[in-house]
Order: structure tokens, then C-alpha cells, then sequence
């Protein structure tokens, strides 16, 4: 089929939180069967953009139409067709992995025989077969963000929301949470995450947009946002003497630089004639590599803390 | 656009479901549950009832373990649907964050207020079981009517339900139910009838008696276990059900406004 549906439309979001524009005039088109990434250092107003298109708040402005529902207003019907999986950790403690899932499949209205003919699917879905009797305090942090998962497919959604997925995990709980999210958008779901990691954007997400502040500075496709933003290549140069050598040479062979305690970034079109200069500076150590999303993530949000 | 937080409540049959999850957790802790519901009353009822009773002649033409009896059927029922929704209610909206993982489903924060209360009340109705059958064993009451304490204490349940989950919805931790079992709980327990008659009050802590919800109660349950019909029992349960659904509303909204931060 060449008919492309959208599945969610936000136009001109405002949220103000005691007199700070949280998000601030954030429009958004999200495509059936796409992956999009809503990507920004913490406080950027990801979250509540995805609160906002789940209906959980209601915007200052704006309009959000979710799965041809209109939102807030009928957040309800559209969640019957939505999955969650939330920040932070909200299984039930009482429970064991099995009565989780029939629990939640009842807020849907699924009858407990609907809920148990799925089980068996969810649970290797999830790779928690053989914990299907244990309880939740048990289980291991990747474990109950995979249990998160599975319960968020409960009702068999089109849509599923993911803030911060795999935040928290080892690399091995990641890797394994990051295949799953790609059989289901091989399976034809949408999903929406939030994330402020970058491989897990670059791996994952067929769109990205980068929040901050509440605004969204720049959207596309990873590479599109690569190239609409960054030179190509980068060249990190590190050592004692990389930030004097910085300020007195590296504008000569680069397009821009940024120094960053010892260590300068270098940013070209054309790495060779730096790559002769650093030649003539044994003392300096430097890498060179592609420009990736954190490149322009940095670019874009700053280098700065935030807190 | 922005939603009201004083909009009428919207009820359904939604809440349903979360009752059934509540009753799930208990049911795993069923045994201490009951064993405190009956234990509870029974050191009451025994203590208090012969101990201090056997100094005290007949009250309102009944003996003081009969009179006694009446209030711990109100009181139990009272501190059941309390602790529910102050501790219990607050776990699960705060510290669990099971209201947080319902509220993605196509459940909303009305049915979620509205399973608290029935679940709260569900504890009450355990809880004036437990002490009906102590008072049966004692042999303190006989007539069918003592039946009536059974959907009493549903009332009862649904009233403290509601007026807790306003401090719930209030609360910025455990630490503030003190303020509520020390500054309204303890004072209703001593001024509406439950160890003693409130015609013993001075006349104006009488009159304060008379406003509270706990009081229409007792006067409920004493005849009730005395094989007499309520006085005014139009008039109490108007009491009890105006504050359950004055509570029910004035702690949804407060829900509605913590919930929309």
C-alpha cells in the first residue's frame, strides 16, 4: 500500500507548568509503522509531551489527534489501542509476572480466558516463560522492564508509548529490549519513545525529533539529522597539550571546533589536511570518526550540564 | 481546553476490575487480615467490657459489655475503611504507582477514586462481620435485626472512605495521617457514643457530637443490636450518605488537581 496514515497529529502544543512553558508550540506527525524518537536532555519536556498525546493532561493550546480520536477529549476509547510503558517502574510488587499481565489485561475489559490465551505468547515474548509464577521484587531490573513490556502488549495495541525504555539497564538487557522493539515494528506497530541516548535513537528510530527547552529544534531521519546539522567527519583530539594546540591551530584546518577540558572536537568536511597537521604533533592522541547523532545532539542542546 | 477539575464525577462499571486487583492482594494476606478483624474487637469488647464493665451498672437499660458492643461495630468499621484509604490508598497512588500504570489503560482517575472507596468499604463490611459474629458468640445479640449491621457498616465504610481519601489526596507523605487519626479520628471515637452515652458530654460538645458522621452511626447500630428499630434512621443515614458523597466529590477533585501536575 502506498497510503501513509497518521497515526498521531499534534499541532501547537502548549503546556505551562507555574509559568514555564514546558512544551512549548510542539507539532508533531507520526506515521503508521515508524519508530519515532523524541530525543533531549532531561527537562526538555519529552515526558510531557508524551502525556500530552496520551491524554493524561490536558494542553494550554493545541490540538493532538491520536488513532482518529481527539485528545484529551476521547483519550479513553484511544487507549484501548495504546500501550504504555512508563519511566518508572509501576508493576504490581504483590503479584507474580502471570498475575500481572491477567491484572492488566482486565482494565482493558479483556475477559481473564482472552487475557490467558495470550499469556504463553507474552511471556516469551518477553523471555519470562520460566518466571511466570514469580514475583515482581524478584526479578532482575531488565526482567522487569521486559515484563513492563509484555504488559504493555496485553490488548494488542497499534500504538506503543516508551519513555526512557531501557534507562537503567545493563547492555545486555538493552540490546535484548532494543531486538524486541524491532520485531514489533517489523509486526507493523508504531512506536513513540523517548530517550536521550543516542545509539539506542540512531539504532531504533526511523525518526527523530530533538527537544529542548519544550521546542522541537530539529527533526528527520538520523541521517538527515547528521547532515542537515554536522559536518561529516570529527576528529577528537585529546591530550595535555590539545587545548593550547586548539586555540593556537585548529581554526586553520577545521570547519569548527569546540574544546572540552582535554579533550577538542573537530569538526570537518574533509579530515585529510588536519590529519597531515596532528601528524606534526606527536604529543597529541586524536581519533577519527564519522559525525553521529550525539554530535549533533551536543550541537544542538550544548555541552553544559543539566540539572 | 483545559479539562475542569469540578466536573461531575463519571461513573461506570470500570472500577470493577481494580476492586478485583484489591481483593487479590488481600487474598494473599487473608489470614492476618481476618485474624485483626476479629482479634480487635473481641480485647475490646473483653477488656473494656467486663473489666471496666463489671464497675458500672446498666447504661440506657443494658450492660456496659452490651453498650460497648454497639460502638466497636462502628469504630472497627470506621478505622477499616480509614486505614484503607489513608495508607493503603496512598500506596498505591504514590509510593506503588499502580494508579500511574491503571491510568494508561482505558480506566480514569473517577473509577480509580471510585474503586478506592468501594474497596475501602468492602474492608468496612469484613470488618463489621468480624465484630457481628463476636457479639453473636458472646451472646450480647439475638434478633435478626442485629443483620442490619452488615450493610451499616457498608455505610459506615463508604462515609470514611471518602472523608480519607481527602487527606490522601492531601497528603505529602505518611507522616500527615497523624494529623487526621490524631486531630479528627481519636476526638469522633470519644464524642459520638462509642465507650459511653453522649448525653454525658456538656451540652455544646453535644451539639458538636451531633454533626459528626460517626455518631449517626452508633445511634444506628445500638437499637439495631438491641432488637429495636433506629429513631430517626431516615436521619442517619442521610448524615452518613451525605458525607460519603460530599467526601467522594471534594476528594475527586482534589485527585483531579494533584493528578494534573
Amino acid at each position: 500500500m502506498s497510503f501513509v496514515s497518521i497515526v498521531i497529529h499534534a499541532q501547537g502544543l502548549l503546556k505551562i507548568y507555574a509559568g514555564q512553558r514546558v512544551v512549548d508550540g510542539i507539532s508533531l506527525e507520526i506515521k503508521h509503522g515508524e519508530c519515532f524518537g523524541l530525543l533531549g536532555p532531561n527537562g526538555a519536556g519529552k515526558t510531557t509531551t508524551l502525556r500530552l498525546l496520551l491524554g493524561l493532561i490536558a494542553p494550554d493550546a493545541g490540538e493532538i489527534s491520536l488513532l482518529g480520536q481527539a485528545i484529551p477529549q476521547q483519550a479513553r476509547e484511544a487507549r484501548l489501542r495504546i500501550g504504555v510503558v512508563p519511566q518508572m517502574d509501576n508493576l504490581d510488587p504483590d503479584f507474580t509476572v502471570a498475575e500481572n499481565l491477567l491484572v492488566y489485561g482486565s482494565y482493558f475489559g479483556m475477559t481473564d480466558a482472552a487475557i490467558e490465551a495470550r499469556l504463553p505468547e507474552l511471556l516469551e515474548f518477553a523471555n519470562l516463560t520460566h518466571k511466570r509464577d514469580v514475583k515482581v521484587p524478584t526479578l532482575s531490573g531488565g526482567m522487569k522492564r521486559r515484563l513492563t513490556l509484555a504488559r504493555a502488549l496485553v490488548n494488542d495495541p497499534d500504538v506503543i508509548f516508551l519513555d526512557e525504555p531501557t534507562t537503567g539497564l545493563d547492555p545486555q538487557a538493552r540490546h535484548l529490549i532494543w531486538q524486541r522493539l524491532r520485531e514489533l515494528t517489523a509486526r507493523g506497530k508504531t512506536l513513540v519513545l523517548t530517550t536521550h541516548f543516542m545509539d539506542e535513537a540512531e539504532r531504533l528510530c526511523h525518526r527523530l525529533a530533538v527537544m529542548d527547552n519544550g521546542r522541537i529544534i530539529s527533526q528527520g531521519t538520523p541521517r538527515e539529522l547528521i547532515a542537515d546539522n554536522i559536518e561529516p567527519q570529527v576528529v577528537e583530539v585529546f591530550g595535555e597539550q590539545a587545548a593550547d594546540w586548539a586555540k593556537s591551530h585548529a581554526a586553520n584546518h577545521t570547519e569548527r571546533f569546540e574544546i572540552s577540558g582535554e579533550s577538542v572536537f573537530c569538526y570537518v568536511r574533509d579530515a585529510h589536511p588536519l590529519l597531515l597537521e596532528l601528524q606534526q604533533h606527536p604529543k597529541l592522541r586524536y581519533v577519527h570518526r564519522p559525525a553521529n547523532l550525539e554530535d549533533v545532539f551536543l550541537k544542538l542542546t550544548g555541552r553544559e550540564m543539566r540539572e | 481546553m483545559r479539562t475542569n477539575i469540578f466536573a461531575f464525577p463519571q461513573l461506570s462499571l470500570r472500577f470493577l476490575p481494580i476492586w478485583r486487583r484489591n481483593y487479590m492482594v488481600w487474598k494473599k494476606m487473608a489470614g492476618p487480615s481476618i485474624l485483626g478483624h476479629l482479634a480487635d474487637p473481641v480485647i475490646y469488647m473483653l477488656g473494656l467490657g467486663y473489666g471496666l464493665g463489671g464497675m458500672l451498672p446498666e447504661i440506657s437499660g443494658m450492660s456496659y459489655i452490651a453498650f460497648l458492643s454497639a460502638g466497636t461495630v462502628c469504630y472497627s468499621t470506621m478505622n477499616s475503611a480509614s486505614f484503607e484509604a489513608l495508607y493503603s490508598g496512598f500506596a498505591r497512588m504514590h509510593e506503588q504507582r499502580t494508579w500511574e500504570a491503571i491510568l494508561n489503560t482505558p480506566i480514569t482517575l473517577d473509577d480509580i477514586v471510585l474503586s478506592e472507596i468501594a474497596w475501602a468499604a468492602s474492608k468496612s463490611v469484613l470488618s463489621g462481620i468480624a465484630v457481628l459474629l463476636v457479639i453473636w458468640i458472646l451472646g450480647l445479640a439475638h434478633s435478626p435485626l442485629s443483620l442490619w449491621i452488615i450493610p451499616l457498616s457498608l455505610l459506615v465504610g463508604l462515609c470514611f472512605a471518602s472523608l480519607g481519601l481527602i487527606v490522601t489526596a492531601l497528603a505529602p507523605g505518611y507522616e500527615f495521617f497523624m494529623y487526621y487519626f490524631t486531630l479528627v479520628i481519636t476526638p469522633m471515637t470519644l464524642l459520638c457514643g462509642v465507650f459511653f452515652p453522649v448525653d454525658q458530654l456538656p451540652a455544646m460538645l453535644q451539639t458538636v457530637s451531633a454533626m459528626l458522621p460517626l455518631t449517626h452511626a452508633v445511634d444506628l447500630a445500638r437499637p439495631l443490636l438491641n432488637n429495636a428499630i433506629p429513631v430517626n434512621f431516615m436521619a442517619d443515614i442521610a448524615v452518613l450518605t451525605g458525607y460519603a458523597l460530599v467526601g467522594f466529590y471534594v476528594s475527586l477533585v482534589l485527585f483531579r488537581k494533584r493528578l494534573a501536575q
